[in-house]
């Protein structure tokens, strides 16, 4: 009973051997990811050699046949995208979860929970399809071409909304009933209950719904190919076309060839070093403050 | 190693259980003729070259296959002009080039095999009939930016633009002369059927496509016209004539006159039967 977790651990030949499968289990899931780093490194590495990092950011244009390969318009709208989608998809989804646990009937709290599981499900090119005969159409009577931002924003969002807004859920639903009962003693209408004592003891897991639509807005293709034009360009306004790197890499890889694929790859590094940061900023601001 | 021996055994034990069904499946007429033949049909052919061509020969080189167990078919892309420098120096058994052949290759042997073709499309209910030449370089350069500078309602153009390294868009450069850098595009997109959706869904876009496609889509309701270019009208016929002008023909070319397993694939490739996967890749056989 005093002894301590690791010896307890080694006197049984089945503990030993979990533990073993678990740390080789480990081993492998972080050699995934060293290899991918890698191998875009090595397949991006001859045209690093030759044509320079720099010349990525600096270059006039993206035409990688006439040998021009400035990636930072298509990392910008990556970006504009993202951030849309994220600001608009994060509330919404906040808000879908607190009306589920604290607002709605159980009679439409489960069939709605349901319906967001089911909008979880939908594969994205489903949402490309619908954005390209009906959304972009749509924009397109309010200001011409039609396919552009604005388009991919609407489309992220409604993809990675069903990602918060569970995500959320699960975090409400793990907050401690007696926290709930002891603002019900204090008398505290529904509303503060919420801002006062659920958001704070529920913040790990919303910022994890936060941290996990990021990534999939960041990392989504298929969808935003289809919806937004796919113009090499920065885009200025809402209804510009523009194309992220994912895009890009969906694009042009079947047909691209020496230089022009490795640069692919090089999009592909970007990217990778885009939602790094995201993980480092998000374990910055959650240091000690959130999972603590 | 272990991969070597593996198909070795495999190929040691399966060969002939694959052979006898490939006689029982084949022709059942002439099935020991067959059966000969493919005995003798043992090896491995090496081709590279274009892009474009690369899928098409790929299929029609898996079909090979399963007619001839004991042949192997490696295909490598690379540009046409690695199917060339290859198949000259050897390096190939075949070298696919997706163009017309140029004078100082005439010492290669060269079969076409099928011919491309692409062709504007608008939305069908656009009032524009056909458009000039030089008012398609105008509106692709971005310097006629509505439509009713061509004859059209007033209503801005839609551009729509192949991505980089597509064979649709070299096809496209090359005939008007452009370069890539000088398009201004409101739209890219990556394969036929998506220019077809995009050009179908906005009343004021223009795109190319290829012609296998566009006509297949017109033909099932999809609301799109094609464009004649240089008054030739654009359709799969025309292509097989020879007479669209923005189009090109497949070859795949060898060194020397073919003989063996090379010349057995050559006339397979050029045959009726794989006229269903040229179709399948948008291409247009050539006329029998």
């Amino acid at each position: 009973m005093i002894s301590s977790g690791s010896n307890t651990l080694s006197r049984w030949p089945t503990d030993r051997l979990l533990l073993w499968l678990l740390r080789g289990v480990a081993t492998i899931a972080g050699a995934i990811v060293l290899l991918i780093v890698v191998f875009l490194v090595v397949e991006a590495l001859p045209v690093l050699r030759h044509v320079g990092v720099a010349r990525f950011f600096t270059d006039p244009s993206w035409h990688p046949a006439e040998g021009f390969y400035n990636l930072t318009p298509m990392l910008w709208g990556t970006l504009f995208a993202m951030v849309g989608s994220v600001l608009i998809a994060t509330p919404l989804g906040i808000l879908s979860a607190v009306f589920c646990h604290y607002y709605a009937p159980p009679a439409i709290a489960r069939p709605y929970r349901r319906l967001i599981e089911l909008l979880a499900g939908i594969p994205s090119v489903v949402y490309g399809f619908w954005g390209l005969v009906v959304l972009v159409p749509l924009i397109g009577a309010i200001r011409p071409p039609g396919p552009s931002l604005l388009a991919g924003i609407v489309i992220l969002t409604i993809m990675i909304l069903p990602t918060i807004a569970l995500m959320a859920d699960a975090g409400l639903a793990n907050v401690p009933q007696q926290y709930l009962r002891g603002a019900a003693a204090l008398g505290l209408p529904r509303w503060a209950t919420i801002r006062g004592v659920v958001f704070p003891a529920a913040k790990s897991g919303l910022f994890t719904g936060v941290i996990l639509e990021t990534g999939r807005a960041i990392g989504e293709t298929m969808a935003i190919l289809m919806v937004c034009g796919n113009v090499v360009q920065t885009p200025h306004s809402l209804f510009d076309p523009m194309r992220t790197l994912t895009a890009n890499i969906a694009l042009e890889m079947a047909y691209a060839l020496g230089d022009h694929r490795a640069a692919l790859f090089v999009s592909g590094l970007v990217l990778m070093g885009m939602i790094a940061a995201l993980v480092g900023a998000a374990d910055w601001i959650s240091r000690g403050r959130i999972y603590g | 190693m272990n991969q070597c021996s593996l198909s070795f055994m495999l190929k040691k034990y399966a060969a002939p259980v694959a052979l006898s069904m490939a006689a029982l499946m084949c022709v059942p007429p002439s099935a020991g003729a067959q059966g000969t033949v493919a005995d003798q049909l043992t090896g491995k052919l090496v081709i590279t070259g274009s892009s474009t061509l690369a899928p098409l020969i790929a299929e029609i080189g898996k079909r090979f296959e399963s007619l001839y167990p004991r042949v192997r078919i490696d295909v490598q892309s690379g540009g046409s002009s690695r199917g060339v420098a290859d198949a000259r120096q050897g390096l190939a058994d075949i070298g696919m080039v997706s163009r017309a052949m140029k004078d100082d290759e005439r010492d290669l042997s060269a079969f076409p095999i099928a011919r491309d073709g692409v062709c504007p499309i608008l939305h069908q209910e656009n009032p524009v009939q056909a458009l000039t030449d030089e008012q398609v370089i105008a509106i692709y350069t971005g310097k006629v930016t509505n439509w009713k500078e061509v004859g059209g309602t007033d209503a801005p153009i839609t551009v729509v633009n192949k991505a980089d390294g597509r064979s649709t868009l070299e096809v496209f450069l090359h005939y008007f002369k452009l370069k890539n850098v000088d398009i201004k595009a409101q739209v890219v997109i990556g394969d036929n059927e998506q220019g077809v959706k995009t050009v179908a869904g906005n009343r004021n876009a223009i795109g190319y496509v290829s012609i296998g496609t566009a006509e297949y889509d017109a033909t099932h309701g999809v609301p799109i016209k094609l464009l004649p270019i240089g008054g030739v009208s654009a359709s799969t016929e025309s292509v097989q004539k020879g007479i669209f002008p923005l189009s090109r023909p497949l070859h795949i070319v060898t060194k020397t006159p073919p003989v063996g397993l090379a010349k057995a694939f050559i006339e397979y490739a050029q045959s009726k039967a794989v006229h269903d996967l040229i179709r399948q890749q948008y291409f247009v056989p050539l006329a029998d």
